[in-house]
């Protein structure tokens, strides 16, 4: 048998093996899928280096995962949304963990889309939540995966930002916005190794969605983990809709042409 | 800023616009409820105390209560689910703090790999904590631990007029027992404290042991509770009066090693149609049932989850009762009154209409920890009706005669028609109990049976 000799150029990803899911990064722990998120990984030992708002919903969730099983799980209280915190959260994660392999932004807000319409503050302050903060974030705990050529970004977006629906337009073009500029950091973060998955949930029964109606239908929060957690552990894919079926969905509603599409008062 | 602030929280506080139907186990009554709140932190809940009109709140955890104390009628409820946290665990002690919304099916899955299980469990895992305490729940080895209730050493408790009040033996000791037992009205859980025990692991060391009469029942039972740390007796409802059943006990046992997986059974997908379940497809049911117990080999090592729970094995079991729901019976008469028990199970065996779940128990004589708790010195009998409308309830108000003479009691987690007076002479102490009510707490069930507003 002749071997067969690999020769990375700079455009191959530096690790070929199995994503290490160890140490992890959760922007925004006490939202509700985050909350399901956490309590999976904990149940696999793992590390967890939280951050959210209040400093006792923080305290709560910590002796929660550790009960559960997580090894060390660290705290830090700040506004995300505030992006002049940005500097200090990143300089407390590589400080308590250094090493750590994966961050999941899982912040974000619905506000009302009538509020949003009538008021130009709503409107900045949702694409400032769903969007630009979120950018902003990233992009520093990004330079420091690329540089240390290992780990994985993932964020959580939503199907609403795979087409402007005038019900939710407002929600949906920062979630999709934030959507493109993963797919971006994906193609930048490739040949460092640096995974980028973007999470696109359908309408999962969280605090965020329970004013929505027909809410008691939306997806169970412990399945859509469940999928987000087993796509961290994976090599794919890039995009993740969850539940499954919200891909094939999606396919179908980006095809409908906008002239059609208008009409529609979803 | 705090317009916009406010509009947030009351988001988060999650109260949908649209009437919400809640349905209890029984599936009987099918009641609407004006909102549901559905709190994820217990910072958010004495806002939605605050938000309240008076006497139109009342928790709600995962609904397996059958009638409807866990109901409130046009009015609202508080889903605790997401209060869900484990808080802190005391390795040396065993003691657990969890918020209200944590199940016990969650509790034994962290728990009993580290050698700790629930000092007292209901028929099902699938309670919460706040349940538990509000129904003070009762299991197999009543007669060795008392009730869920007795476990409890101290409580937070949201009230609306008072705030976030700690309960204890030694600090409002009062409020505590008001609330074990208290279905729910006394204020919102927030956490507890709770004491697990140590088993030797995930096993159980279990005998079945035929019995024909309730004599031979009675003599084996307490002969199996002094070995026994757990013992329950299926029953065959279509025997009358001298009923013949199986006498399940069992210890703890380390004898299969630590490891266990817990296997997910299946799920009833939807209501059956009413006419499958007759009398002469549950009577062969019981038959063959009892024949292949009494010819079993009488002694076997099983998994915890088929000794303790074996109707979770298949998801949404109520839905076996069709779409008109079920009604559950369940009683205590004192032991001294044999003869009332005999003329229970008479009628039921004559009516034609008791089910394959009847359940037989003989409870320990500790006393129960809250004021309104069930359990006391007695048989308990618990039985299932498939709801079918007059008859059915008629059946029920000519046992409740028998209750009510003998001195015996229904179980309000059970229960979806018991009259006010029978509910006064099963529970003499709730005028007692009912100062400690949160004024703005109620339920279906309390203006059932008390004529409160």
């Amino acid at each position: 048998m002749m071997t067969v000799t690999t020769h990375r150029t700079a455009t191959q990803p530096a690790v070929a093996d199995a994503p290490t899911l160890k140490k992890i990064v959760i922007l925004g722990a006490t939202s509700g899928i985050a909350l399901e998120v956490q309590r999976q990984l904990a149940l696999r030992g793992c590390e967890l280096l939280l951050v959210a708002r209040s400093p006792q919903r923080l305290a709560e969730i910590q002796g929660d995962l550790e009960t559960r099983g997580a090894p060390q799980v660290f705290t830090y209280s700040a506004d995300l949304a505030s992006i002049q915190q940005h500097a200090a959260i990143f300089e407390f994660a590589r400080r308590t963990l250094p090493d750590f392999d994966t961050v999941l932004l899982a912040y974000g807000s619905m506000q009302s889309q009538k509020e949003a319409e009538n008021s130009v503050d709503v409107l900045l302050d949702e694409l400032l939540v769903n969007f630009t903060s979120a950018t902003a974030i990233l992009t520093l705990f990004a330079a420091d995966l690329e540089r240390r050529r290992t780990g994985c970004v993932a964020a959580i977006t939503s199907v609403a930002g795979d087409r402007g629906r005038r019900s939710n337009y407002v929600y949906g073009s920062a979630k999709g916005a934030l959507s493109l500029f993963l797919q971006g950091l994906r193609s930048r973060l490739h040949p460092a190794g640096v995974r980028v998955i973007t999470i696109k949930p359908g309408p999962v029964q969280t605090s965020m969605t329970d004013h929505l109606p027909n809410s008691a239908r939306f997806a169970d929060p412990e399945q859509v983990a469940r999928d987000i957690v087993r796509a961290l552990e994976r090599r794919s894919p890039d995009v993740l809709y969850t539940p499954r079926i919200w891909r094939y969905v999606m396919t179908a509603v980006r095809q409908i042409p906008e002239s059609v599409f208008k009409r529609l008062t979803f | 800023m705090s317009a916009q602030s406010a509009a947030t929280s009351r988001k988060q506080l999650g109260a949908p616009q649209t009437a919400q139907q809640i349905l209890s186990w029984g599936r009987y009554p099918k009641v609407a409820h004006a909102h549901v709140y559905k709190p994820a932190w217990n910072d958010q809940v004495p806002a939605i105390l605050r938000d309240v009109a008076p006497g139109s709140l009342l928790p709600f955890g995962l609904g397996r209560s059958y009638g409807d104390s866990c109901l409130n009628a046009g009015r609202h409820l508080i889903d605790c689910r997401r209060l869900n946290r484990i808080l802190g665990f005391d390795e040396a002690t065993g003691m657990v703090r969890c918020e209200s919304g944590v199940s016990l099916s969650d509790i034994i899955d962290v728990f009993l790999p580290k050698g700790w299980f629930l000092p007292v469990t209901p028929g099902t895992r699938f309670v919460t904590v706040g349940g538990a305490i509000a129904n003070d729940v009762h299991g197999k080895n009543h007669h060795c631990a008392g009730t869920f209730g007795s476990h409890v050493r101290q409580i937070g408790l949201h009230r609306s007029n008072d705030g976030l009040v700690n309960c204890n033996a030694n600090m409002n000791g009062n409020m505590l027992h008001a609330t074990i037992g208290g279905l729910g009205l006394t204020g919102v859980i927030a956490w507890a404290d709770i004491q697990l025990k140590r088993v030797a692991g995930p096993w159980m060391d279990t005998e079945s042991v035929p019995f024909q009469s309730l004599e031979h029942f009675l003599e084996l039972s307490s002969e199996s509770n002094e070995r026994f740390e757990y013992t329950v007796a299926w029953l065959d409802c279509f025997a009358g009066k001298n009923p013949r059943g199986i006498l399940f006990r069992g210890n703890h046992t380390a004898d299969h090693g630590k490891n266990f997986l817990s296997k997910r059974g299946p799920k009833l997908p939807f209501a059956l149609p009413a006419w499958m379940l007759n009398r002469y497809s549950v009577k062969a049911f019981n038959s063959a049932y009892y024949k292949i117990h009494a010819a079993r080999k009488s002694a076997s090592v099983v998994a915890y989850d088929s000794f303790f729970y074996p109707l979770d094995s298949i998801r949404q079991w109520n839905l076996l009762y069709g779409r008109q729901g079920f009604l559950q019976y369940q009683c205590v008469i004192p032991e001294t009154n044999v003869s009332a028990v005999k003329e229970l199970l008479d009628r039921i065996a004559r009516s034609g209409m008791g089910s394959f779940l009847g359940v037989l128990k003989q409870f320990g004589s500790a006393p129960s920890a809250g004021m309104l708790s069930f359990p006391r010195p007695g048989l308990t009998i618990a039985l299932d009706f498939a709801m079918r409308g007059e008859r059915t309830l008629e059946l029920m108000q000519s046992l409740d005669e028998i209750v009510l003479q003998s001195g015996g009691a229904l179980y309000p987690a059970k229960d979806a028609r018991m009259s006010p007076a029978l509910f006064e002479s099963s529970f003499p102490r709730w005028r007692e109990f009912a100062p400690y009510i949160d004024p703005k707490m109620s339920s279906s069930f309390w203006r059932r049976v008390t004529g409160a507003q």
